[in-house]
């Protein structure tokens, strides 16, 4: 199963970079040279890549990524605008907050600590699943939000998107 | 009328760019520079991507020729792997630079240190 999941993904990723060589298709020479390598490939990062990972292969994950790649975008939008307002007065307020999530497994950490550093103004210095929160470092600090209750304020809609998409 | 569309782009792909480069004279330790000098130019970088992908599209309509097709696709690949990696390492950044006893300057609260300063650090 380990082995279908990386094969699928080096066999796609080959897929996409060849494309064009036969109209605007593959030809069969890079069709099955593909082929072999995805194969290699599989065969030897079986190992690198979790059982779990194989849940990455459900098309209703994919639609989900491509549905909460919008709202991140919008997030970012919103975000840079407020950052470059910011390089330019330099009014900042920084400084590292504890911020406490309710996520389960590792995937979800990694979606939620991404999209909040992709997001500009917070940046996740540390993640610690054990202790169920996430250290970020906030450029702008508001009045009384030193300490927050839930990821809201930092994260908006991420966390509960992390949730959906990891599971 | 698609060329300005890409000259959109390419303008607030450069704007954002240079707005990143200037966070990093104006902001006084690492990681606020770390927001400028990351998150900045990803979102510039978006949008250099979003113009090669508009102009290649273009071409593929106008003149049907597969080489743009590869240009579209790899651009993509290229502004995925920036989007994964990025963040990724800001964070490495940002924690090596933490541990290894960067303060944040002008801090109003530094919940991490307390943390650290928990466990007997």
């Amino acid at each position: 199963m380990r082995f279908i999941a990386s094969f699928v993904w080096s066999y796609l990723l080959w897929l996409v970079l060849t494309a064009g060589t036969n109209g605007l298709l593959w030809s069969t020479q890079e069709l099955m040279a593909g082929l072999m390598f995805a194969l290699i490939v599989g065969y030897a990062t079986r190992d690198v890549i979790g059982e779990r990972a194989v849940r990455f292969l459900n098309p209703m994950k994919w639609l989900g990524f491509i549905a909460y790649s919008p709202v991140l975008f919008w997030g970012m939008v919103k975000a840079n605008l407020h950052v470059a307002y910011l390089v330019i007065t330099g009014k900042i307020r920084p400084g590292i907050v504890r911020v406490p999530v309710d996520l389960e497994n590792d995937a979800q950490y990694t979606i939620l600590a991404n999209s909040i550093t992709l997001t500009p103004g917070t940046l996740t210095v540390d993640a610690c699943p054990e202790e169920r929160a996430l250290y970020v470092h906030w450029i702008k600090i508001p009045e009384g939000m030193e300490r927050p209750e839930s990821s809201e304020p930092v994260a908006g809609p991420f966390e509960k998107w992390a949730g959906r998409l990891g599971r | 009328m698609i060329d300005y569309l890409v000259y959109a782009f390419l303008a607030i792909a450069i704007t954002f760019n240079a707005l990143g480069s200037i966070a990093l004279h104006r902001f006084p330790d690492v990681y606020t520079r770390l927001h400028g000098a990351t998150k900045c130019t990803t979102f510039g970088t978006i949008f250099a991507v979003l113009a090669v992908v508009t102009h290649a599209l273009y071409r593929i309509h106008a003149t049907g020729d597969p080489k743009y097709l590869g240009m579209t696709l790899h651009s993509l690949v290229a502004l995925v792997a920036l989007l994964l990696t990025n963040p990724v390492g800001a964070h490495a950044i940002a924690k090596a630079s933490h541990l290894s006893g960067y303060k944040p300057v002008k801090a109003v609260v530094d919940a991490y240190e307390e943390k650290l300063g928990g466990e007997g650090k």
